[in-house]
């Protein structure tokens, strides 16, 4: 059995764990660099949540209440695949947003902004046999944080993702293309200047739903398997 | 043709909306086999504050060492109702607890085996990636052949090893920084 099953994350593909610029990084970033494992059972097997039932409506982010939630509603829907493009399959999904005023629904969120009754802002699918995601929702609103003077998040959407194996968890956030907030936010500039652009949503006329909803297109790549001489 | 990895970024600190619906505590429902265990795993800043805000998920194999998963084909029982994975966020003490089943042996890939261990991930606000880390039992035995502590500078190895306190539970302080950092792999 080779010992490097999953390829290893180039540097230049994931934020360095130290971004002083985003300021709490500072007391929280490992100083020591990891200890490469080789890949054995533990890491190449991991949670599929196979048995995890999922609501139907839990993609939904607009029919999780009573009413519909204010804001702009839109479809976020794209693939989950890996590094040689091919599907992930039944890949559990799950978001995270604030509402279109830019306030979580959360008891640590103190922005000045009004909560929504009708707007949860968590959601859940599984992606289908050739990784395909959809999610009905809102656009989510900017928000201030603490960081620095004057400090705002660009609109964004956590995504949270298992994939295969234990190797491949990955949590990410999603922005929207041509952002103006995005060159001033420093949790986006963590990211080496040439991967930023894979976290923006790009704009998708084709999958918008006319006099419903705009569309955007989110793919997630998550690691690939090396190439195997020989299947043990 | 190569795609490029999506990259990291934080969980932030309000992942509470979604994910608190989906945890997963208790690994180990009523029936399945193996020595009971509990876990308390405390998330530490680089100058011991506790990390009040973060998210400790674990991955482990059942009490005989298979793991709920295609890629494990050994012919070794699974018992019903146990995934081997389990989520929680940390409470205002810093602490995320788990009930589970101590893991059995898993295999080395050149030979031999592994000492029984929990594999965990943390993620926090201001923890830009995911960050991994193990469990050992203190006093397990299989520790001194363990092939991944060997790996480890034995003044870190510590750091790994969860001690039982006097109720019987499983403690392991992590600590993201500081001199007491933990050992992380990359896996
Ligand atoms: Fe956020």
């Amino acid at each position: 059995m080779s010992k490097e099953i999953y390829r290893r994350a180039p540097a230049d593909a994931h934020p360095p764990n130290l971004s002083p610029e985003y300021k709490s990084t500072v007391s929280r970033a490992p100083r020591q660099p990891a200890i490469v494992l080789p890949h054995t059972l533990s890491e190449i097997t991991g949670p599929l949540l196979a048995t995890e039932r999922l609501d139907a409506l839990e993609n939904d982010l607009t029919q999780q209440r009573s009413g519909e939630p204010l804001g702009e509603r839109i479809v976020v829907h794209g693939r989950v695949l890996d590094q040689d493009g091919k599907p992930v399959p039944k890949a559990i999904v799950e978001i995270w947003q604030c509402n279109a005023a830019g306030r979580y629904h959360h008891p640590g969120d103190q922005h000045d902004a009004p909560l929504d009754p009708n707007f949860y802002g968590g959601g859940r699918v599984r992606a289908d046999e050739d990784g395909r995601y959809q999610f009905i929702t809102i656009k989510p609103g900017a928000y201030p944080w603490k960081n620095h003077h004057n400090a705002w998040r660009p609109a964004h959407i956590h995504f949270s993702l298992f994939g295969p194996a234990f190797a491949t968890r990955l949590i990410t956030q999603m922005y929207f293309p041509n952002d103006p907030l995005l060159g001033f936010d420093p949790i986006y500039n963590s990211v080496p200047e040439g991967a930023r652009h894979r976290l923006q949503s790009s704009f998708d006329m084709e999958a918008t739903r006319p006099e419903w909803a705009l569309a955007y297109k989110f793919d997630i790549v998550l690691r690939g398997r090396n190439a195997t001489p020989m299947e043990g | 043709m190569s795609h490029g990895l999506t990259p990291s970024q934080t969980i932030g600190p309000f992942y509470f909306g979604t994910v608190t619906k989906v945890y997963h505590q208790q690994l180990a429902p009523p029936g399945v086999a193996g020595e009971r265990i509990e876990l308390a795993l405390t998330v530490h800043d680089a100058d011991g504050a506790i990390v009040p805000d973060s998210l400790i998920e674990i991955w482990q194999a059942n009490s005989h060492g298979r793991y709920n998963h295609p890629e494990d084909r050994r012919n070794l029982p699974l018992d019903a109702g146990f995934e081997g994975y389990g989520r929680v966020s940390v409470d205002t003490q810093g602490c995320a607890r788990f009930s589970s089943v101590k893991p059995g042996r898993v295999p080395w890939p050149e030979g031999g085996l592994q000492a029984p261990h929990v594999n965990i991930s943390v993620f926090a606000r201001g923890l830009l990636n995911r960050v991994a880390t193990r469990l050992y039992f203190d006093g397990d035995p299989a520790n001194a052949e363990d092939p991944v502590l060997k790996l480890v500078d034995p003044a870190r190895r510590a750091t790994l090893l969860a001690r039982k306190d006097d109720k019987g539970v499983w403690r392991l302080p992590i600590h993201l920084g500081g001199p007491k950092e933990t050992v992380f792999f990359d896996c």
